[in-house]
């Protein structure tokens, strides 16, 4: 046997140290590390105060998208009365990636609430860490884009979403898939401009910008306007932060928004599971078999007795 | 078949008729009846005439699911993109297939040899439970003729249902090579048991492995909605421990289920080997079941109190959880105490049947009833209802001729 020395030492000792870095990391990169969101990704600031409910919105993303006609045209605001199932207002579907609802809250100057909504786009979103085929992608930009050619169609990403977001377009035999909001990606973000429900709304309700900037406009705004404001930018923090983010006159509860939803992102909560993962690959194996060899000892042995008594 | 045995038949246990030639592989398809006599027997079972009416109701419904999509055969909701295929045939029915490594470590690991006779059943159970959760998945997914994208195509190893998807395909194969010597005695192949019993100890390890993580993965695909599901069916450090814990039981309690099933319907097929043991083993398993959910139940309040979800136990929910927690696992939890002390394999049966319908309803309540708690409850659509019975029945079908065939529920005799 070799003698071990220092310098062999320390030579091992960086082999392995590289071979952990070269594999290790990047196996468990996505499990374990939080992520945080790019730092020059792209944003809307949403102030909910200045839409009028024209929807506007809606009309540009479903031309931009190429989404079917809707059922009512998008001038028609008795929409706004519909309820769906369990009382909800209307949420996004696979023919409409955006909508705007109304919310008549009480004591309220100036009349009802509308709000707009459509994918978040989280820093770390769920539907991209729930995915076991990587379908999801978070760009440089912001945008979280789906891949529709690898979906299996699980529709994991649809529990995981914790803003009720993509819908699935069960419709199709041949080729359902995951529809929602992809911050017109393709078109337009991806050369630098603004989604086309910004650009479209006459109220300048939204402003497109870079994350960091649009907080930095969000708390300016509600400090220049002393008690206009909640005093939080809606996304700011939610779910590990979106890029995506409301600013607003009323309690966030009261027009539709989640405040339960916590500051962790999504993944954290399966962490706690993922983490469990590896022991179990690398403790059971050794375990079960140290159980075995156990509890067939007194076996063994007898065996061993009758072949030495043979032997004698 | 039962008849036909008082009658002086007897069912075929070895390649070797009684006149000294060897069973043709059609006869043993047959049991080693005439054709005749195969479909008369066949035409004589009243259960056969459910499953008819099953299939001329359900096979129509069952292809047009895949003719005009998820939306039709389901009520295509986007709040409750789970429905009833997955809830049933997947979060239900591969807890309740746990038996197969159970068994397996039993026997081959601890070297209970004793519990022998019920080994084959348990590890049969577990496969076909496997692959029939596989066919329901199928009928649930989107795509299904991208079922291996996630292996091959395009990998997402960081998602806990690439675990699921890993483990279930490669435990599948794991349980067929554990069957591998039942088949291989069947059709007189002694090569292949020979090749399987020198790697058993190997297939017995990874069966525990890859029980252990996707079990507990069933579970902790619910921690990806931590505000959807209801807080008492809900933990996220305990929730793949719940999942896990509660396959231990199940799988146990399943495992009587189908003996005792077999035992009353497919008495000609048992051995005396099979029916003088089963009482005793019965209640073996029920002491393994008896720990499993004192261990549950003890976890469970401590996913309460970690989660400190008390005040919930005084709302509707909270009574709901108590119905389930006390049918499902306190009474038969009660029940296999006391049937393990007065040893009573009745007692043991009663409480299996409780304990299986306590876990279905633990994991329909996680999976559909307490999620999307805050919004509005999903009910399945009738055609959902429908392929679900369909598929469970084809379940039934292909175990019972299993059953009927190979060396499960008896010992193959290399000599006649």
């Amino acid at each position: 046997m070799k003698k071990i020395d220092r310098r062999n030492f320390l030579k091992g000792g960086l082999a392995g140290g590289a071979a952990v870095a070269a594999t290790g990391t990047a196996a468990t990169a996505k499990g374990a590390g939080t992520f945080g969101g790019y730092p020059d990704s792209m944003g809307v600031l949403v102030d909910l105060t200045k839409c009028v409910g024209c929807r506007t919105c809606e009309a540009a993303c479903n031309k931009e998208q190429g989404l079917p006609a809707p059922e009512k045209p998008f001038n028609d605001t008795s929409v706004f009365d519909e309820i769906h199932e369990g009382g909800q207002k209307r949420r996004t579907t696979e023919k409409a990636y955006t909508v705007v609802n109304r919310y008549d809250v009480e004591g309220r100057e100036g009349g009802p609430v509308f709000r707009k909504f459509q994918c978040n786009h989280c820093q770390e979103p769920a539907c991209l860490t729930s995915c076991f085929v990587n379908a999801y992608k978070k760009t440089p930009e912001g945008a979280v884009i789906y891949n529709p050619k690898v979906c299996v169609g699980c529709r994991t990403c649809m529990i995981a979403c914790p803003f009720y977001v993509p819908a699935y377009s069960y419709s199709s035999a041949i080729n359902p898939v995951v529809k929602k909001c992809i911050m017109c990606y393709d078109t337009r973000l991806k050369f630098g401009r603004p989604p086309a429900c910004v650009e479209a709304c006459p109220q300048e309700v939204m402003v497109f910008g870079k994350r960091t900037d649009l907080i930095k406009l969000g708390h300016q705004r509600i400090k220049e306007n002393p008690g206009k404001y909640v005093d939080h930018i809606y996304g700011e923090t939610e779910v590990g932060g979106t890029s995506w983010m409301y600013l607003s006159d009323v309690p966030f509860d009261k027009v539709g928004f989640d405040t339960s939803l916590g500051n962790q992102p999504i993944i954290s909560y399966v962490k706690e599971f993922l983490t469990v993962v590896p022991m179990v690959l690398t403790i059971w194996p050794a375990l079960f078999t140290g159980f075995h060899l156990l509890s067939n000892r007194k076996e063994a042995l007898k065996k061993e007795k009758e072949t030495k008594g043979q032997e004698v | 078949m039962n008849r036909l045995v008082g009658r002086g038949f007897q069912p075929i246990t070895s390649h070797v008729k009684p006149d000294g030639t060897r069973w043709s592989v059609k006869e043993k398809l047959l049991l080693g009846l005439t054709p005749q006599e195969y479909m008369a027997v066949q035409m004589r079972n009243p259960f056969n005439w459910l499953l008819w009416i099953i299939y001329l109701v359900g096979l129509p419904v069952l292809v047009g699911r895949f003719i005009y999509g998820l939306g039709w055969a389901t009520h295509g909701s986007y709040d409750y993109p789970w429905g009833l295929f997955l809830a049933w045939g997947l979060f239900t029915m591969v807890p309740l297939s746990a038996s197969g490594f159970m068994m397996g470590t039993t026997v081959e690991l601890f070297g209970r040899k004793d519990f022998k006779p019920i080994e084959r059943l348990g590890l049969l159970n577990g496969l076909l439970g496997y692959l029939f959760a596989v066919v329901f998945l199928q009928v649930d997914l989107g795509q299904p003729w991208r079922l291996i994208y996630p292996m091959f195509v395009s990998l997402g190893p960081a998602a806990v249902l690439f675990l699921v998807a890993w483990h279930v395909a490669t435990y599948l194969s794991c349980q067929v090579a554990e069957l591998v010597p039942a088949y291989a005695e069947w059709m007189g192949l002694p090569k292949a048991k020979k090749a399987i019993k020198s790697i058993v100890l190997g297939l017995t390890v990874a069966g525990i492995i890859l029980s252990t993580l996707h079990q507990g993965a069933l579970g902790a695909l619910f921690t990806y909605a931590p505000g959807k599901v209801h807080p008492l069916w809900y933990s996220s450090p305990f929730q793949w421990f719940h999942f896990l814990n509660s396959a231990i039981f199940a799988g146990l309690s399943m495992l009587i289920v189908v003996s005792t099933l077999s035992k009353w319907f497919l008495r000609w097929r048992c051995d005396e080997t099979f029916k003088k043991s089963l009482d005793n083993l019965t209640v073996g398993i029920a002491k393994g079941a008896a720990l499993a959910l004192i261990t549950y139940l003890v976890i469970k309040i401590i996913g309460i109190a970690h989660d400190n979800d008390w005040e919930y136990l005084f709302s509707g929910w909270g009574q709901w959880f108590m119905f389930e927690m006390t049918l499902g696992v306190i009474v038969p939890l009660a029940l296999y105490t006391m049937a393990v002390r007065n040893n009573s394999a009745t007692l043991a049966r009663v409480s299996a049947f409780i304990a299986v319908f306590g876990l279905a309803l633990n994991r329909i309540n996680t999976a559909l009833i307490a999620f999307n708690w805050k919004l509005y409850q999903e009910i399945p659509h009738w055609r959902e209802v429908v392929i679900v019975i369909t598929v469970y029945a084809t379940y039934i079908v292909v175990y019972r001729a299993v059953l009927a065939r190979l060396p499960i529920l008896y010992t193959w005799k290399e000599k006649a």
